[in-house]
């Protein structure tokens, strides 16, 4: 890869700083916890792969951090900013901070080429030509040429997993948020997306929070690893990768990440074996 | 342009594929089967029963006929005043049912507050059948022609209505997340999101609105009117003149097939993505 220098500058916004998050369910009468007491720091421009088994209360901290819902105690600041605590129980959802959604959520009633141009449309600081002429060029530098007129129905998966990548990266965010965006996708199609995601990442570089519970893509992507303990959701472990970026596949066979993946793993199969133990449900 | 030239191409695909098929010949096989027994039973066997009956080869010897006995047949205008002025009610109360009870049902689905105070009293009168409120149809709207396109619209506006609410409904909440994570503000997320994504259970609901639509005209034209394809087969039955009852009965058929199909080319038309996408996935 040839922008080897580029890589190593990181930006200067999009540090996020979780501190002291407890978020508490009360379905019913029956407090759940699903936060307790977490708190991560994570640098701008980090791939930060948030470790745990299903249902730790991964997603609710996501959540939070999006905006979609608001946390029990503690503070969550982007750029020392407060995006929400006490006095402002919920982060407003806004364009600094997109996700890329478990499931895939591309409007099947857009073009491609009108989910990409859709943040900046519903902005209106731009004309309209001058979208779609970012949208389509954006389109061609990841390799999505040829689809832009295509319905997400009518395109491969990993390749509306590119589109939502792109139409993310749109309006510009600090902050990626990714809740396991591969996790339906065949072992094949997600290495491709893996290195599709880095590629993308080296050229725009923002903060990237990930959601996932497969080690191997952890390691591959991530700067920091944070693994979880299960409910209620708590850093137990936080891994450095210290292999260099620009990375390609041929990291994975390095003996530096059998030793981290080594390293990881056992951490993880002792949580998850508690979470199969306690009997939780997938969340 | 290049959506309807793919609508086209695809309609003229699946009328070959149609033909080439063994379903038409089936259908040919099953109209014959019932023509035949209504054709021996009458006027062979002359079953106790059916010696009232109409026979087949009168129903269509006076339905055909230049000069028919009963005035009625298509080669006389009165033939197709009937029908226009059927049509003319189905139309106006499809078009009123289809303007209000589209927004309310979208209005219903996205408001929680607004359906609390609408949805119990919808649901009460949603079940009334539309021959309860003939009296007071009467009662309110003066001449024959308003209570007519009043009780053909109440059925069709209960239809729509609650499809549409189920559809806003039906939409992943991922959707409007997606939308608000973009800076869709909360109107924005609402033409973009909403009005989209419910539109397939939309014409669901007009599909059946236009359905129950001629059941209630027939029913209001039986009742109240002087013109209409219902008021030939009343007519007819009091006059003993039984053969126009069939003929209005076929004829109802055939104009309210042709009436749904027309719901359901605008609907593909519309939903160009859903079309592409049932297209790809293969029936």
């Amino acid at each position: 890869m040839s922008t080897v220098d580029k890589t190593n500058l990181m930006p200067t916004k999009g540090a996020i700083r979780i501190e002291d998050v407890v978020k508490i369910y009360d379905p019913e009468g029956t407090a759940v916890m699903a936060v307790d007491h977490c708190s991560i720091d994570i640098p701008a421009g980090e791939i930060c792969m948030i470790v745990g088994p299903s249902g730790c209360g991964k997603t609710t901290l996501l959540n939070t951090i999006a905006g979609f819902h608001g946390l029990t105690s503690g503070h969550i600041y982007l750029d020392d900013e407060i995006l929400c605590g006490p006095g402002k129980e919920k982060a407003e959802p806004g364009s600094d901070r997109i996700v890329v959604f478990q499931n895939g959520a591309l409007f099947p009633w857009k073009t491609n080429l009108e989910n990409i141009a859709f943040g900046p449309m519903m902005e209106g600081k731009l004309s309209k030509g001058e979208i779609y002429q970012k949208a389509r060029k954006m389109m061609v530098d990841a390799g999505l040429e040829g689809t832009e007129d295509a319905y997400p129905g009518e395109v491969s998966s990993g390749l509306r997993r590119r589109v939502e990548i792109v139409r993310a990266l749109m309006n510009e965010p600090k902050v990626l948020l990714f809740d396991e965006p591969y996790r339906a996708l065949d072992s094949l199609t997600k290495s491709v997306m893996h290195e599709a995601l880095l590629e993308i990442y080296y050229k725009n570089k923002v903060t990237i929070f990930f959601i996932t519970h497969d080690l191997e893509e952890a390691i591959f992507l991530g700067h920091r690893l944070i693994i979880m303990s299960s409910r209620p959701c708590k850093p137990k472990k936080i891994v450095e990768v210290d292999i260099p970026h620009p990375r390609d596949y041929s990291v994975l066979t390095s003996p530096r990440f059998r030793e981290i993946m080594n390293e990881a793993k056992s951490v993880v199969n002792e949580e998850a074996r508690k979470a199969f133990e306690a009997g939780e449900k997938e969340g | 342009m290049s959506q309807s030239n793919t609508t086209m191409n695809l309609t003229m695909y699946r009328m070959s594929s149609w033909l080439k098929s063994p379903k038409p010949y089936l259908m040919f096989i099953g109209f014959g089967f019932v023509l035949s027994f209504w054709y021996f039973s009458v006027e062979v066997w002359k079953l106790p029963r059916f010696q009232d009956m109409p026979a087949l080869t009168e129903v269509f010897e006076e339905w055909f006929s230049k000069d028919p006995y009963y005035g009625l047949s298509i080669y006389t205008p009165e033939y197709y005043k009937h029908i226009g002025i059927s049509l003319r009610r189905i139309g106006y109360a499809f078009f009123l049912a289809t303007a209000l009870g589209v927004p309310l049902g979208l209005f219903l689905g996205w408001s929680q507050k607004l359906r609390e105070y609408i949805f119990p009293l919808f649901e009460l009168l949603r079940p009334i059948p539309v021959l309860a409120w003939v009296p007071l149809a009467i009662i309110i709207f003066s001449g024959s022609e308003t209570p007519v396109i009043f009780l053909t619209f109440l059925a069709s506006f209960f239809a729509t209505t609650l499809n549409t609410m189920l559809g806003v409904e039906s939409i992943d909440e991922e959707y409007s997340r997606a939308a608000y994570c973009l800076g869709a503000s909360r109107w924005q997320t609402f033409i973009h999101v909403v009005v989209p994504g419910a539109m397939p259970f939309i014409f669901t609901g007009l599909q059946i609105s236009i359905g129950v639509a001629w059941f209630s005209l027939v029913a209001g034209e039986m009742v109240s009117g002087q013109y209409g394809l219902g008021y030939i087969i009343n007519t007819a039955y009091i006059m003993v003149q039984y053969s126009q009852i069939v003929i209005g009965m076929i004829t109802l058929g055939i104009i309210g097939y042709v009436t749904s199909a027309l719901v359901r080319v605008a609907g593909d038309y519309m939903m160009q993505w859903r079309v592409r996408e049932l297209a790809l996935g293969g029936d």
